[in-house]
């Protein structure tokens, strides 16, 4: 029973680092009606920025400062030369340019800080601890509480700010908002600037732990099952959605792999993720559009 | 006379640079009246309040011709930003409420552009909770599962938010019993007479309009087929039949 809840909670807190992903393209969604397919280009465009910085001797905060004022930057670029020009555009447009433009960041971010993978140290050890008997991962440990500081931070921004408000009141009717004087411009270009501050933590833990290389970017393909059952509207749904893919398919791999033969990690998140496609399109979290009249 | 504080030269609106909506429509509305845009389907009103607000831009709507003048401005090209900065805002047809906030969130949105400080935010939305005391009972409902006459007082109280000296109102009276209908006519004619706020309306709805109004427009195909004061529209017996839709008197 013991190895049990070991493996339960060691799954769990994987699957926080799926969430953290899973987040950057709520936030996106939510504010613009488009799935963002570069949100994985900029984990990535982020993490390698941070640790080419570092390299070259610069110190931490210092660095981590730098990349989040280039990740603004990006931000305000894709709000200037993208978003500004689509709006209007059906949803799949927009997809559309998204798919472009994570080749674009890509490129960019091999252009200017080269192809070789880069190790990157957070000074966390991995060393399991043992808690309860249970050995856990003390980088998870550190993972799970870096994204309950940054939930608790976007709930705040949510619902508390002026700019949170606004930003709720764009998701839900782009006319309405802007007839009360919102402009779209600015939030679309805060929200992006905040996808890429959460996809910046995202690929400093998840660059820890592969190392920082071109397959970050694939932590997407990890972050869609996570979507489908948490929903693509809510945060919290992106949270549990993560904690959902990473104890099951991490008790999967333990309890039913040695029987139908390993590797099951690899492909379970995905039947989960139909399973829950079939019974609840919406994800257990996600917005039901309100019909009344 | 005094000066007009909206005057619309002659303007024309075209959709996606082919869909003529608006073919030439002039009109005048004077501080502290209730001016009414009346029409049938299609008629051009809602163009017509979209084109003064800017939000026509939005839908792919360009005022192609004429000028509209706002405070001795010309606001032809303005965005809706700007002008909701200046006191003109529009309540959109069909409410559109921003249907997860709350009630209280979606009034506190009408604010923003105009009120840089907590304190006056809070001081505008207790002035909009006297006008509409039921908001004030459902602050913190999703106004998405308010009732429809609730949610046209929501869309009304967010814009009141800005403290516009001009209101476009977009058939207030859609989808709503004529109860409903009487009581925000209602509470539109005290916002008049105690704010000084001037409302241009658009409605299908004639006899509750002309009740209200102090000037009407009879709009048909993009263009003003009559317009005067209400009494003399309702008094018009050529009017009644063919655009009021009222009982003959
Ligand atoms: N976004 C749009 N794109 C293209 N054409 C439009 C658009 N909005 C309105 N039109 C067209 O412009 C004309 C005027 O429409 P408008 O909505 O202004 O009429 P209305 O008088 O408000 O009608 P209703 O009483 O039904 O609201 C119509 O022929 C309509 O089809
Ligand atoms: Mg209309």
């Amino acid at each position: 029973m013991e190895f049990f809840f070991e493996v339960l909670l060691g799954g769990l807190l994987a699957g926080v680092m799926y969430s953290l992903v899973a987040i950057g393209f709520v936030l996106i969604y939510k504010a613009s009606g488009v799935f963002n397919f570069a949100q994985g280009s900029m984990v990535l465009f982020a993490a390698l920025t941070f640790v080419s910085l570092l390299e070259r001797g610069i110190p931490f905060w210092l660095t981590f400062g730098i990349t989040m004022l280039t990740m603004v930057v990006l931000a305000w670029a894709i709000e200037r030369f993208m978003l500004r020009k689509l709006v209007n555009r059906p949803p799949i447009t927009l997809f559309m340019a998204t798919l472009g433009l994570s080749y674009m960041i890509e490129g960019l971010a091999q252009a200017v800080w080269g192809a070789q993978v880069h190790g990157l140290e957070l000074g966390i050890s991995d060393e399991p601890l043992e808690l309860g008997g249970m050995l856990l991962s003390q980088f998870d440990i550190f993972a799970a509480g870096v994204a309950g500081v940054l939930v608790i931070f976007l709930s705040w921004l949510f619902n508390k700010t002026r700019t949170g408000i606004s930003l709720r009141a764009v998701a839900d009717d782009q006319l309405a908002a802007l007839a009360v004087g919102i402009k779209l411009q600015r939030i679309w270009l805060i929200v992006w600037a905040v996808a890429g501050f959460v996809g910046l933590v995202a690929g400093l833990l998840w660059g820890a732990r592969l190392g920082v290389q071109f397959s970050l970017s694939l932590v997407v393909l990890k972050a869609l099952p996570v979507l489908i059952i948490g929903g693509f509207t809510s945060i919290g749904g992106a949270i549990v959605g993560g904690l959902i893919i990473g104890a099951s398919e991490k008790l999967a791999e333990v309890f039913i792999g040695p029987i139908i033969g390993g590797g099951i990690e690899n492909w379970f998140p995905y039947v989960l993720a139909l399973v829950f496609l079939l019974v609840r399109p919406a994800g257990i979290f996600g917005e039901r559009a309100i019909e009344r009249v | 006379m005094t000066a007009p504080l909206l005057q619309l030269d002659n303007i024309e609106v075209i959709y996606d640079k082919v869909i003529l909506a608006v073919r030439n429509i002039s009109l005048k509305v004077a501080p502290g009246s209730i001016v009414a845009l009346l029409g049938a389907n299609g008629a051009g009103k809602s163009t017509t309040l979209k084109a003064i607000s800017g939000l026509a831009n939005a839908e792919r709507g360009e005022v192609v011709d004429g000028r509209i003048y706002y405070l001795n401005r010309d606001i032809t090209s303005a965005s809706p930003h700007s002008l909701v900065e200046l006191g003109l805002v529009q309540v959109l047809e069909g409410r559109h409420c921003f249907a997860h906030l709350s009630v209280e969130e979606n009034l506190l949105t009408g604010g923003y552009v105009r009120h840089r400080s907590r304190a006056r935010l809070t001081e505008s939305l207790e002035k909009i909770y006297h006008y509409f005391p039921r908001l004030k009972l459902l602050r913190r409902n999703q106004a998405g599962y308010t009732s429809g006459g609730e949610q046209q007082m929501v869309a009304i109280g967010r814009a009141l938010m800005a403290e516009p000296k001009l209101v476009l109102l977009d058939e207030p009276s859609m989808g709503l019993a004529p109860l409903v209908v009487e009581e925000i006519f209602e509470i539109v004619h005290t916002l008049n007479r105690q704010q000084g706020v001037s409302f241009l309306l658009a409605e299908q709805n004639a006899s509750i309009a002309l009740k209200y109004a102090d000037v009407g427009y009879i709009i048909e195909s993009g263009r003003v087929a009559a317009e005067g004061t209400t009494a003399d529209l309702k008094n018009r017996s050529d009017l009644q039949a063919l655009y009021l839709g009222l009982e003959a008197a």
